[in-house]
């Protein structure tokens, strides 16, 4: 199946700032999460993340931090602030509305049939 | 292994070449492509077929930059890389048509300075409508520029003629105080207007509105820099002409005022087509002068709190003083829109601090002291005009203290600071125009 770009694009400030609320991480892990929440279905170009991390950092939603794991490379970990916490509340809010609609005129809709003539 | 060390090693040459990717982006791009391959590696894909699906993966890198672009508008605006994308800029054209409206200002000014008899005649007309003279054709270069449709031009013409209309149908005293301070706010006020045009009639974008602070300080710097080397010609000229027995007084009548209103054009054609030029002088230049200032304000703050105004607070002072903390205000705004906004708070940004705070603490002295003044004197327009800019300074000046204070200390990001200077404009623009508009019938002309 493949997902529209725009909705791609739309959806993935609530998926980074949800994945970072479980706890602290870093560009390469978040795309390994994305991928497996979707089950490959949210094709993301790799380095489309960072601008994004960048710009949710602006905003203060997160802090960053470059850190030496002990075994591994020197990584630059994101983690959420309280900001950021209260933008993913109010994604969530969009996003439960906008879902409700679809399954609703979907529901409703599924039943009906366009009248002979018109159409 | 050490093909794909050499072959990281390429890559990461090459994507540091790239636009507005800048060093840090790279390592931590760099460690996303280095984790991709190791993961691919333990999937059991040769070297070489693990670097190529990485480097894939990642995504081509005009994209790439083009989005780091979007996010970091500064950065943007150095490389105007969506500049093709969004507006295609014509390169041979741009010249020719600065040129054509630098020419029209300086005729513009030269009729109106002929018309007016000036020097020998001092008319209060010339001096409230010089701005009206070149101004204009700075909005019409810009309008022609970002190809504004015919509204947008309309509307980039309006406040013109509104302008024009309301200062020259006012019954103003000659040489009145009111007349004197028209003169001083409307070219303020007409800058603002140019805004319009420059921003592409966009008003709300705070990335557009910082754009604009850039083009200002720069502009400045480029006119200033004009002026300089305008001013050694016209010395030279008239220690050659004088021998001749020519009077080089005549000459420099006629050359200064039409040279001062094109340099105006030509200056804006510099910061938009020379941007490379002076954006590594620009930085260089507030990081320069912020902590002079800072040491200066800082000085002068002790010295009158501790001795106050006394009778040396006259008119005079008030003006210096006004000009003084306009240009620490100036300085700040420039320097915050230099910025690099995702880089954490340094030692400019503390001093950058202890000038906004000096500014403020001296601006509440020169408040009080003009209260006191009011007080015991009562209003007058010019009492007015400095009581209103003080005020306007004062808001100004507390919020981007208390934000870049709660930045400092870590409790927020930089953006709320630059969103206050931005959101704030207006207001700037909103007291200019009230003393042009407001003061002077309120205060019946004198």
């Amino acid at each position: 199946m493949h997902i529209d770009k725009d909705l791609v694009a739309a959806s993935a400030t609530p998926l980074v700032l949800a994945i970072l609320e479980d706890g602290e991480s870093y560009g390469y892990a978040i795309l390994k999460r994305v991928r497996e929440l979707s089950g490959g279905e949210l094709e993301w170009t790799d380095g489309m993340l960072y601008p994004l991390l960048h710009r949710l950092r602006r905003l203060g939603y997160v802090t960053t931090e470059w850190r030496t794991p002990k075994e591994g490379r020197r990584r630059k970990y994101y983690a959420i602030t309280d900001d950021g916490r209260s933008a993913l509340e109010e994604h969530q809010r969009q996003w439960a509305t906008v879902t409700r609609a679809l399954g609703d005129v979907w529901r409703g809709s599924g039943g009906m049939m366009i009248a002979p003539g018109e159409a | 292994m050490s093909n794909v060390e050499s072959q990281v090693a390429e890559w990461r040459a090459y994507v540091e070449h790239a636009p507005n990717v800048n060093g840090r982006d790279v390592d931590e791009l760099e460690g996303h492509l280095r984790d991709q391959i190791a993961e691919l590696d333990a999937a059991g894909l040769t070297a070489d077929e693990a670097f190529i699906v990485a480097v894939r993966r990642i995504g081509d890198l005009d994209t790439l930059s083009r989005e780091f672009a979007r996010e970091h508008s500064g950065r943007l605006w150095k490389q105007l890389v969506l500049r093709d994308h969004d507006e295609p800029t014509r390169e041979t054209s741009g010249v020719f048509e600065a040129l054509l409206f630098a020419v029209a200002a300086a005729v513009a000014i030269q009729i109106a300075r002929i018309a007016a008899q000036f020097p020998e005649e001092q008319a209060g007309w010339l001096l409230r409508n010089v701005s009206l003279f070149v101004l204009p054709f700075l909005a019409g270069y810009f309008a022609r520029r970002r190809r504004l449709s015919l509204r947008q031009s309309l509307l980039t013409a309006a406040p013109f003629v509104i302008a024009a209309v309301v200062i020259n149908l006012y019954p103003f005293v000659e040489g009145s105080a009111t007349e004197l301070l028209v003169a001083a706010h409307l070219p303020v006020l007409l800058w603002f207007v140019v805004a319009y045009p420059y921003m592409s009639g966009v008003l709300r974008s705070h990335e557009r509105r910082m754009d604009f602070v850039r083009f200002t300080g720069e502009w400045f710097i480029y006119y200033v820099l004009i002026a300089l080397g305008g001013g050694v010609l016209l010395a030279l000229t008239s220690l050659i002409l004088e021998p001749a027995g020519a009077n080089p007084e005549r000459v420099i009548e006629w050359v200064l005022p039409s040279g001062a209103a094109g340099a105006v054009i030509v200056a804006a054609w510099l910061v938009e087509s020379k941007q490379r030029l002076v954006e590594n002088m620009a930085p260089v230049l507030t990081m320069l002068f912020t902590p002079l200032f800072a040491v200066m304000l800082a000085g002068a703050t002790v010295v009158y709190a501790v001795t106050g105004f006394g009778a040396a607070f006259d008119r005079e002072l008030l003006g210096v003083f006004d000009a003084l903390l306009v240009v620490v205000v100036g300085l700040v705004l420039y320097g915050i829109s230099a910025r690099d906004p995702s880089s954490p708070p340094g030692w400019t940004d503390r001093i950058q601090l202890v000038a906004v705070v000096s500014a403020l603490a001296l601006d509440v002295i020169v408040l009080a002291a003009m209260i006191a003044r009011i007080g015991g004197l009562g209003f007058t327009p010019n009492r007015t005009a400095a009581l209103g800019l003080n005020l306007v300074l004062l808001v100004s000046l507390s919020g981007t203290a208390w934000l870049s204070t709660r930045f400092l200390a870590g409790r927020s990001t930089f953006h709320p600071l630059e969103r206050w200077q931005t959101a704030y404009l207006p207001i700037f623009a909103l007291w200019a125009a009230t003393v042009v508009a407001a003061l002077p019938p309120l205060f019946g002309f004198i």
